[in-house]
């Protein structure tokens, strides 16, 4: 009813302004031939409304700048990041953005100042003024500078962002997409992610790890992906069925998931969750957050359904390349922890070889009939279809 | 050259004497005559239009509003796709897919380019029709029957094409990924291979009719800059569409004919898929090597047509004539080596990053030399502010805006936090669909004058344009900050992360632009097609622009103009050369003694 109620307003508005257009262009002189194409060409008049309109409209683009900074300048990751690249990230993005607005600044301001004053009348004469070199040449050399600049910088930062020294100690954790959620897997103690192709999903084995493996063993699958601060931590990164992304906007990091390859994202965690929960900005935005959800909370709540809960902050994990109908909705917990708490999360987490052998156990009664092969004849068959040196060329660390 | 030019001309009157008798079949429907085919063009162009903006308002509402029942949707969408009145998740999707593929390629390439090009290579290059008119008539009809092909994927029951106008696989070669990956994809595939196949026969004819039919006079250097840009845009589609046929066909073999060129260890609805091998990022790279092109193929046109329209109505010859040419031919050779920066965080490798980079950051150059032209132009001239002109000094603040972030896009390191955000979609609206439109739009008034031989009103003209100016920067500047405060596109609804429930009212603000500013678009298609009908008529030349096309009659004949076609003596921009008294001298004026030409005095 609403939507209705909006097209019809709409439109009887569009109505409205083309019938005062209509009764203003005849209000106007009645002594030219009413005719003639003249009347459909601008005027001294025309020109002088439009020219004042260029000036209002230079003062529309300042104003509405302002207010969005104002309004919701507090809004884009620009400070704050948590991760060590993020501040060459920040840092970057601060001159690009004062670069851009000084340009944007400059440059409306003399079109629609130019717009303004040279808006034309009868007696007025243009310049034939045609070419001039020395100013091309300003500003194509301008911009080189400026462009250079900013270029070596960005290539500088890209450079140490992916590429990570061999010799590093890292610790490598698989962040695994599909149709719609994440998994984590942990190397174990030996620090090796163990083989993995989507062939070998099966029960437990969500996401496809070859259980022959011996580095495969001690992988311990987790729902979030916990992270101890300051340790340098590479994501190896896979998708179980169409492309998705692995986007961490307060780490600054991103990167596709994709099936048939292990994409990889190096970088090092440098604030805690604890830590960030008590940031100024963080409280100032989850107040504004929460504010929201309580207003719209009260709205459900008084049509019968459930309230929203408050929101704590936390670090997140989103989907960011179209995946499917649920691409909306695919998100995992990142929490960052000293190393302790890490630990002991950590070690709460069962293994690989145990949840797989678990459930071999839980489903040995029922499992009679040659129809369901035990896992290791299950391998060696898949051996015969998968190549195994591609599948691990394919995910080399 | 331009005696060989001469020859062929005549060899083209034989089929345009004055007892050429027309039936209406072959005067509006199966016509070969350049100027209708534009017409065609830009009329399916608009109705295309039309669609692509309504579908943008109905995902528009959604985001705004998540979840709700709408009674447009039901009526519009029916109970399969919206059942309840409410928006179906991966509807939503498919909406927002072919929004941006009739956007992209049937209005902003085909409604602006296959206008044009049509319209004004001929009548400026002084020839009397196409080098093919037969072939001519062909690309409309096949782009006609991709449109309907296109539409007729929307009635589809499993819903049309949904995996975002770049349709990467696997999402868009698995049906079991994503409905529209079926019966609607394939539809998709055809419709955009016959798009394709007509380009490339519009592009054709357009290089060969400007290299080989420039009447006696006109050199390549006395072309006004719009034949330059739209000759420079068919060289740039003929390089890079059939990348994109490629791909396209190499996507129908993966899905239709067990191949595995992108695809490779998938598990889907609960079992592995025989594909192996393949990969995804292949598919990126070789749509991108059209993708972004093809983005040069849409601003280039505009960017011709704000030369045009700037100098004819700031009275003043265009600043920087050869720069501009320079610059275009510069844009075309960097638009082919930079496709990789859609691709920064694609899992290629990084070292490609780098290369990247610094070719995205090296094509900023030519395109602020041209915005800097287009202000030095209208800097100390008289401007007449037609409604034209508004847009054309819109094309160049909107152009501004919206280049400008493409600085940071492209840069990798920036990239990493805002691909595929709401940064990208406001990066992409304001070059493509507002300042490639407002060039559309610019050329459309301009030239109405000249395809339907009537004035448009001037008053709904400034209507159209004040508000549309405000509207859309009203929908898109607010993008900027959701975007760099990591809200991902392509989202159903925003509701499903509690870090974005402060962004809601920035939502539901871009709707209520995006409502309003579509409303207004009214003005502008009753002003249109009133005054086809019932517009004032026009003169011959109500603009006192200097190039050819104006010295055409009004009526419009076969052949263009009635006698010889005439010869040029001077470049286009010789407006308010001291020494004249009136404030144009045109191109058919020949050089007085001792006068030079071009920009010297």
């Amino acid at each position: 009813m609403t939507s209705l109620l909006i097209i019809v307003i709409v439109a009887l508005l569009g109505i409205a302004v083309w019938q005062l257009t209509k009764i203003f262009d005849l209000t106007q002189s009645t002594n030219t031939n009413r005719d003639a194409c003249e009347s459909e060409i601008a005027t001294d008049k025309d020109n002088n409304i439009n020219g004042y309109l260029m000036y209002g409209f230079l003062a529309f683009i300042y104003i509405f700048t302002i207010y969005s900074v104002a309004k919701w300048g507090y809004m884009p990751f620009l400070t704050d990041s948590a991760s060590e690249h993020g501040k060459d990230v920040d840092n970057l993005m601060w001159i690009s953005l004062i670069i851009i607005f000084i340009v944007q600044f400059i440059t409306q301001f003399l079109l629609h100042h130019f717009a303004f004053v040279n808006r034309g009348h009868k007696d007025k004469k243009a310049v034939f003024f045609a070419d001039n070199d020395k100013l091309e040449f300003i500003w194509t050399i301008i911009p080189v500078i400026v462009l250079s600049v900013l270029i070596l910088y960005g290539l500088y930062a890209w450079n140490n962002i992916m590429n990570y020294d061999e010799d590093e100690e890292v610790m490598y954790v698989e962040v695994y997409a599909k149709q719609f959620g994440w998994d984590f897997r942990y190397a174990g103690d030996d620090n090796t992610l163990g083989h993995s192709n989507v062939r070998f999903i099966e029960g437990i084995n969500t996401v496809g790890v070859d259980m022959s493996d011996k580095n495969a063993q001690d992988d311990r699958m987790a729902k979030e992906l916990h992270l101890p601060v300051g340790k340098k931590v590479v994501l190896k990164i896979r998708s179980q069925d169409v492309l998705h992304s692995a986007y961490f906007p307060h780490f600054r990091a991103q990167m596709n998931c994709v099936p048939g390859m292990v994409t990889q994202f190096a970088m090092v965690p440098t604030v805690t969750t604890a830590e960030m929960r008590e940031r100024e900005s963080i409280v100032d935005r989850v107040n504004k957050i929460n504010k929201t959800r309580m207003e719209r909370s009260a709205e459900l709540v008084a049509k019968g359904e459930e309230g929203l809960g408050a929101y704590t902050f936390d670090y997140v994990l989103l989907c960011n390349k179209i995946c499917g109908r649920s691409h909306y909705n695919m998100q995992a917990k990142v929490v960052v922890e000293t190393e302790e708490e890490f630990k002991k999360w950590y070690n709460a987490l069962p293994t690989l070889g145990q949840q797989v052998a678990e459930e071999k156990a839980a489903n040995q009664p029922v499992e009679e009939t040659p129809v369901i092969s035990t896992p290791t004849e299950n391998v060696e068959e898949l051996e015969v279809v998968v190549d195994p040196t591609a599948v691990a060329a394919q995910i080399a660390n | 050259m331009s005696a060989l030019g001469h020859e062929l001309t005549h060899d083209h009157d034989h089929g345009h004497d004055h007892h050429h008798k027309e039936t209406f079949i072959t005067k509006y429907i199966f016509s070969m005559d350049h100027k209708m085919i534009a017409k065609q063009f830009l009329i399916t162009g608009i109705i295309m239009g039309i669609v692509g903006i309504g579908m943008s308002l109905l995902f528009r509402m959604q985001i705004a509003w998540p979840e709700e029942s709408f009674k447009v949707f039901s009526w519009l969408l029916g109970d399969d796709f919206a059942p309840g009145g409410v928006m179906r998740n991966d509807i939503y999707l498919a909406l927002v897919t072919i929004h941006g593929t009739i956007m992209v390629f049937f209005v902003l390439t085909a409604g602006l380019s296959g206008t044009f090009s049509n319209l004004l290579i001929p009548l400026q290059i002084g020839a009397r029709d196409m080098a093919s008119g037969f072939m001519n008539m062909l690309s409309f009809w096949i782009f006609f029957i991709a449109c309907v092909i296109m539409m007729s994927s929307l009635f589809v029951e499993s819903g049309p094409a949904s995996a975002g106008w770049t349709i990467y696989p696997p999402l868009s070669a698995v049906e079991e990924a994503i409905p529209g990956s079926g019966t609607g994809m394939t539809l998709w595939l055809i419709s955009m291979a016959l798009f394709i196949a007509q380009s490339l026969m519009g592009s054709l004819n357009y290089i060969v009719t400007v290299i080989n039919l420039r009447t006696k006079g006109m050199t390549m250097t006395r072309m006004p800059l719009t034949v330059w840009a739209l000759f420079v845009t068919a060289i740039i589609g003929l390089v890079s569409f059939p990348v994109l046929l490629s791909a396209a066909l190499l996507l129908i073999f993966d899905r239709s004919f067990g191949t595995s060129f992108f695809l490779s260890d998938i598990y889907i609805a609960g079992e592995v898929l025989h594909y192996q091998g393949g990969s995804p990022v292949l598919f990126e790279h070789l749509f991108w090597f059209l993708g972004h092109p093809e983005v040069y193929i849409v601003i280039l046109p505009a960017m011709g047509i704000t030369s045009e329209v700037l100098s004819a109505n700031a009275r003043k010859p265009i600043f920087g004539y050869r720069a501009m040419i320079t610059s275009i031919l510069a844009i075309a050779f960097l638009s082919t080596i930079v496709w990789g920066h859609h691709m920064f965080v694609s899992g290629m490798n990084p070292f490609l990053g780098s290369v990247f980079t610094f070719t995205t950051l090296l094509i900023a150059i030519p395109s602020a030399v041209k915005a800097f032209n287009y202000i030095t132009t209208i800097w100390k001239g008289n401007l007449q502010m037609n409604p034209s002109m508004l847009f054309s000094i819109g094309f160049v603040s909107t152009f501004i805006t919206g280049g400008l972030t493409g600085i940071i896009l492209g840069d990798s390191t920036l990239d990493i936090n805002v691909h595929d955000t709401y940064f990208v979609v406001a990066h992409f609206h304001l070059v493509m669909g507002i300042s490639a439109l407002y060039g559309m739009f610019a050329g459309i008034y301009h030239w109405f004058p000249k395809m339907y031989g009537r004035m448009m009103n001037k008053n709904l003209g400034y209507i159209h344009f004040w508000v549309t100016a405000v509207c859309a920067y009203g929908v898109f500047f607010p993008m900027h900050f959701i975007g760099l405060a990591g809200l991902p596109r392509r989202y159903y609804t925003n509701s499903a992360f509690p870090m974005f429930d402060d962004m809601v009212d920035v939502n539901i603000l871009i709707t209520v632009f995006a409502l309003v500013g579509s409303a207004f678009q009214l003005v502008f298609l009753w002003n249109f097609f009133y005054s086809i009908f019932y517009g004032k008529k026009a003169t011959q030349n109500p603009w006192k622009a200097t190039t050819l096309e104006w010295t055409t009659p009004v009526e419009h004949i076969h052949g263009n103009w009635p006698g010889a076609i005439p010869e040029v003596h001077r470049w286009p921009y010789d407006y308010s050369k001291p020494g004249y008294e009136e404030d144009y001298v045109p191109q058919t004026v020949p050089l007085r003694e001792g006068e030079k030409d071009g920009g010297g005095h």
